[in-house]
């Protein structure tokens, strides 16, 4: 019988921190702006420049060990890790080694096969490198530093999962909680959440872990998903062919789903870590851990029971909802101008979700106004709009910025509140459907539909279902 | 000298500084090292048992600012410092991951 083999994975989480500035200077992080217009000599590593730790950087790295039960270490000091790259200004990295701000944390992730913790080794702030492009037809590469010395915080895991979905699950925590805390948008496809795995293979039963490899350029959840099993197998071929798995960082290629070993930089394992002597060291109060504490918002589950209480919603609609906080948000503020919470909902996990999906969007990327999904409702429930059309205004009202009313005006898809037209229609639908009638009075219910159908086509689609039901019954 | 360096160790640390150098360089390098170290060692006679190590010299802590933007588009000095330049960018050597 073949061997059992069992999939042993950690995972080096790096999210950008959503603070306005850079780490240690005060130029902008804003994105897509031109190349190194953000730049000043602190992070493009001048002689003689000084950085300066920016305190919201340490409230949101403290503010996501918190939520995610980690020890803070209330003295706290940054490191230089040294190694040259061009993409490297200062040819070392301002990272922590010694006394990273948060340790031995730990998540709860729920699987199919069942809920497991996930525990969280340390987090460290670091900051970021700038972005090298490469040219194709000159022999240079040039260096855009706008991205130099923007925050990051580095959440490393225990390898404690031991599959693809167990990796999912934990780094969708990890989104829900950072996004809940606003302290990153964490989108894995814009490099603002970044995944490295670690993965090694061992004999089911075994004790002692595999000789592991290191994954990286991971920008989807399908790249992650891919990237774990394509390797699983790659290193249990190895071991069954009896060689040996040499512990290298690939590269994995989502479009031929296959890694391949990167060049090794020469001696990159030698970092030479030592304690930065431009910043002072970090010295917590109990206040300033306290002042964070107060500030955490309401985490999901503190919502889902608020919603359950205050709102009345379905289990169901909540799980959905409070899934994003972005998603959260959107219905907290339409409910509050006043709109039905569940019919709030019924837009969500429906039209919202439908949309997405098609659209490969994250809840993240929902940019309309809860004024006009209010609008919306409001103008459905007064019946003048019928829900077919209020769906096509949807999907309008999702994408561009409507003034709802003046829309459904100008194109003409009010509903007909004409008693006259109406009665002349549905007349005219009866004279033309000899059989469905004879059908309906036959006592076949499903003709009537038919009829409606009919109706609400020589209408345009712009007549109230309920008026069109009512008439034919009438007329019939 | 009480420290010797190695042909390998000054072989190493020549590729980690990123500097090539001939053979009178390499050993005038081994003496400077040597010596350095030697230096060090008096430092350990010292007793230290029980003393943290020292990372800043002076007792200050907690200096940090606002997450404000005070930097604008400085583009035109940075790139004053770049070797060569073109299209607002750093030109380097090709370089691959």
């Amino acid at each position: 019988m073949a061997k059992q083999y069992e999939t042993v994975i950690g995972l080096e989480v790096h999210v950008e921190l959503a603070t306005k500035t850079k780490i240690f200077c005060g130029c902008s992080t804003a994105f897509g702006g031109e190349p190194n217009t953000h730049t000043c000599p602190v992070c493009t590593g001048m002689p003689g420049s000084l950085p300066v730790l920016n305190r919201q950087v340490l409230e949101y790295a403290v503010a996501v060990g918190l939520a995610t039960n980690c020890g803070i270490n209330r003295y706290c000091k940054f490191d230089r890790k040294n190694y040259f790259y061009p993409d490297n200004p200062q040819n070392y990295q301002i990272s922590q080694l010694y006394l990273p701000i948060c340790h031995d944390g730990s998540v709860e992730i729920t699987t199919e096969d069942g809920t497991k913790n996930v525990r969280i080794h340390e987090i460290h702030m670091e900051e970021d490198a700038g972005k090298l492009i490469h040219d194709e037809w000159d022999d240079c590469s040039y260096v855009d530093f706008n991205r130099s010395g923007v925050p990051l915080i580095e959440i490393v895991s225990e390898p404690d999962m031991r599959s693809a979905d167990e990796v999912i699950a934990y780094l969708e925590k990890l989104r829900m909680i950072i996004q809940y805390l606003g302290a990153s948008d964490c989108k894995l496809q814009e490099g603002s959440m970044r995944a490295d795995v670690n993965l090694s293979v061992r004999e089911a039963g075994a004790e002692k872990f595999g000789t592991r490899t290191e994954m990286k350029n991971l920008n989807s959840f399908k790249a992650i998903r891919h990237a774990i099993e394509a390797e699983t197998e790659r290193q249990i071929d190895i071991l069954e062919a009896g060689g040996t798995v040499v512990q290298e960082t690939r590269r994995f290629d989502d479009n031929t789903g296959e890694s391949y070993a990167m060049r090794s930089k020469e001696d990159a394992q030698d970092y030479r870590y030592f304690p930065d002597p431009d910043l002072v060291p970090i010295d917590l109060s109990e206040e300033f851990l306290d002042e964070i504490r107060n500030k955490q918002p309401e985490f999901r589950n503190e919502k889902m029971a608020r919603y359950r209480e205050e709102f009345g919603l379905p289990d169901y609609d909540i799980d959905i909802i409070t899934q994003s906080k972005k998603m959260a948000d959107v219905f907290e503020e339409t409910v509050a101008l006043g709109a039905d919470a569940k019919k709030v909902s019924n837009y969500l996990m429906g039209e919202t979700m439908r949309i997405l999906k098609e659209k490969e969007l994250d809840p993240q990327d929902i940019s309309f106004k809860p004024e006009a999904l209010k609008t919306l409702i409001s103008l459905q429930e007064a019946r003048k709009i019928n829900g077919s059309v209020a769906k096509e205004v949807f999907e309008v009202l999702f994408f561009e910025d409507i003034d709802v009313e003046s829309y459904v005006k100008e194109k003409g898809l009010m509903t007909v509140n004409d008693e006259g037209l109406l009665r002349k229609t549905v007349e005219q639908v009866i004279a033309d459907n000899p059989q469905s009638v004879a059908d309906y009075k036959g006592g076949k219910e499903k003709a009537l539909g038919f009829l409606v159908g009919q109706t609400m086509k020589a209408m345009q689609g712009k007549a109230d279902p309920g008026s069109v039901n009512a008439m034919l019954k009438e007329l019939l | 000298m009480a420290n010797i360096i190695s042909d390998e160790t000054i072989e190493y640390v020549g590729i980690l500084a990123k500097l090539e150098l001939s053979g009178e360089e390499k050993e005038k390098a081994k003496a400077d090292m040597g010596s350095m170290l030697d230096y060090i060692d008096k430092l350990s006679e010292l007793d230290t048992e029980g003393i943290e190590p020292m990372s800043h010299v002076f007792p200050v802590r907690n200096v940090w600012r606002e997450d404000v933007v005070t930097n604008g588009d400085d583009r035109e000095n940075i790139l004053k410092n770049a070797p060569e330049e073109k299209n607002g960018m750093f030109e380097v050597p090709k370089t691959f991951d």
